[in-house]
């Protein structure tokens, strides 16, 4: 782009009378907002838990305010796993399984009483909590949660998300590392 | 034909199966070298189309420690009958599968939960758990809790906490019904203990 004044400084593709303001950020904070407004969550439904799932998912409840009614049935395109119910032993290594063929970013939430510690299933056929295989972000306490405690789940890993500190950790190693500080 | 008209012939032709009545549900006790022949004559003769349901009891210290229950029904009259067999440990029962094709999966569980094998079954493997799991889980013997168990790529299990908590009864039953319902005492978390 040729300027009619040949002093002016002029970038090559930005045109400040098209395209309007720019914002000066930190790499971190951008993508951080964009993670956090666009998780595509992986339904684990395993039990009652799943109805409430689909539930925070309808009209009434509405997660798409949050950007994430994407409910994704291929681990490969999902971003958060929600664990909806009693994960028994036989299921357990599925789960696993599903887990680790999500791509990095992942989080995981631990949907309701069973999925986050056994909940009544003190049984021989009942995983104690997904928590012993899988890392768990946030835990949903009810039995089953309401949708509104799962969105406030949502919320909450919406708040770590926006905290971490993942590119200026790569840029200065030590510096900054994953901070998960939320309010 | 009703339950105690099917019963008394059964009696009939088996004289030594013992009939017992309860509340109108009427169960044969047969010895297990008459089981197959009792069961046939069932289905052919006293025309119980249906097999409701295949489970098993386990009467552990008794001798013999096993009973398998077999739900018989018609269809077209809603006639019922029980028939139980005892069995003790190691012993097989004769399949039913080429009679019932629906006992194919129940005799899977009786096998997956209890580990009595059926002779002659099409393919006795576990239903519930995993194939390689090394319990019988609804065993008398077996802990409510679960056991340790571990196959790499295919399944583990492991035991339980059943600390003091909300949902745990006390065991032995607290002397009393009431004094063993879980919510008739105070839950105190485990560092207050």
């Amino acid at each position: 782009m040729v300027s009619a004044d040949e002093n002016a400084i002029s970038h090559a593709s930005y045109d400040s009378k098209i395209e309007g303001n720019i914002i000066f950020t930190q790499v971190d904070a951008a993508i951080n907002w964009m993670r956090k407004n666009s998780m595509w969550p992986m339904p684990m439904g395993l039990a009652c838990c799943a109805i409430e799932m689909m539930a925070s998912a309808c009209s009434r409840f509405d997660l798409s305010r949050f950007g994430a009614e994407v409910m994704r049935f291929s681990p490969r395109q999902s971003d958060v796993m929600i664990v909806a119910g009693t994960v028994s032993y036989k299921m357990a290594l599925s789960v696993k399984r599903i887990w680790d063929q999500m791509p990095e970013p992942k989080y995981c939430i631990a949907m309701g009483a069973c999925a986050s510690s056994g909940g009544m299933f003190r049984s021989y056929a009942v995983l104690q909590g997904i928590d012993r295989l899988i890392p768990v972000d946030v835990y949903v306490s009810g039995c089953p949660p309401r949708p509104e405690a799962l969105i406030e789940g949502m919320m909450k890993l919406q708040d770590k998300i926006q905290a971490e500190k993942s590119t200026a950790a790569q840029i200065r190693p030590g510096k900054a590392e994953m901070s998960v500080d939320i309010k | 034909m009703t339950s105690e008209k099917a019963a008394n012939k059964l009696k009939e032709k088996f004289s030594a199966a013992e009939i017992v009545e309860f509340r109108g549900e009427y169960t044969a006790i047969v010895a297990l070298d008459e089981f197959r022949a009792v069961i046939e004559y069932c289905r052919k003769d006293l025309n119980f189309e249906l097999l409701l349901d295949i489970t098993s009891v386990d009467q552990y210290g008794e001798d013999p420690r096993f009973e398998v229950l077999y739900e018989l029904a018609t269809v077209d009259d809603a006639a019922h009958l029980r028939v139980k067999v005892k069995i003790a440990e190691e012993v097989e029962v004769p399949t039913v599968t080429d009679i019932w094709g629906s006992a194919d999966w129940h005799e899977r569980e009786v096998y997956d939960m209890m580990g009595i094998k059926f002779a002659g079954h099409p393919n006795l493997k576990r239903i519930l758990m995993w194939e390689g799991y090394p319990f019988h889980p609804m065993r008398k013997e077996f802990p409510l809790e679960g056991l340790p168990s571990e196959m790499p790529d295919v399944g583990f299990s492991d035991s339980a906490p059943m600390a003091d908590g909300p949902f745990v009864t006390c065991s032995g039953g607290g002397g009393s019904r009431k004094a063993a319902e879980p919510r008739s005492r105070a839950f105190t978390k485990p560092e207050e203990a």
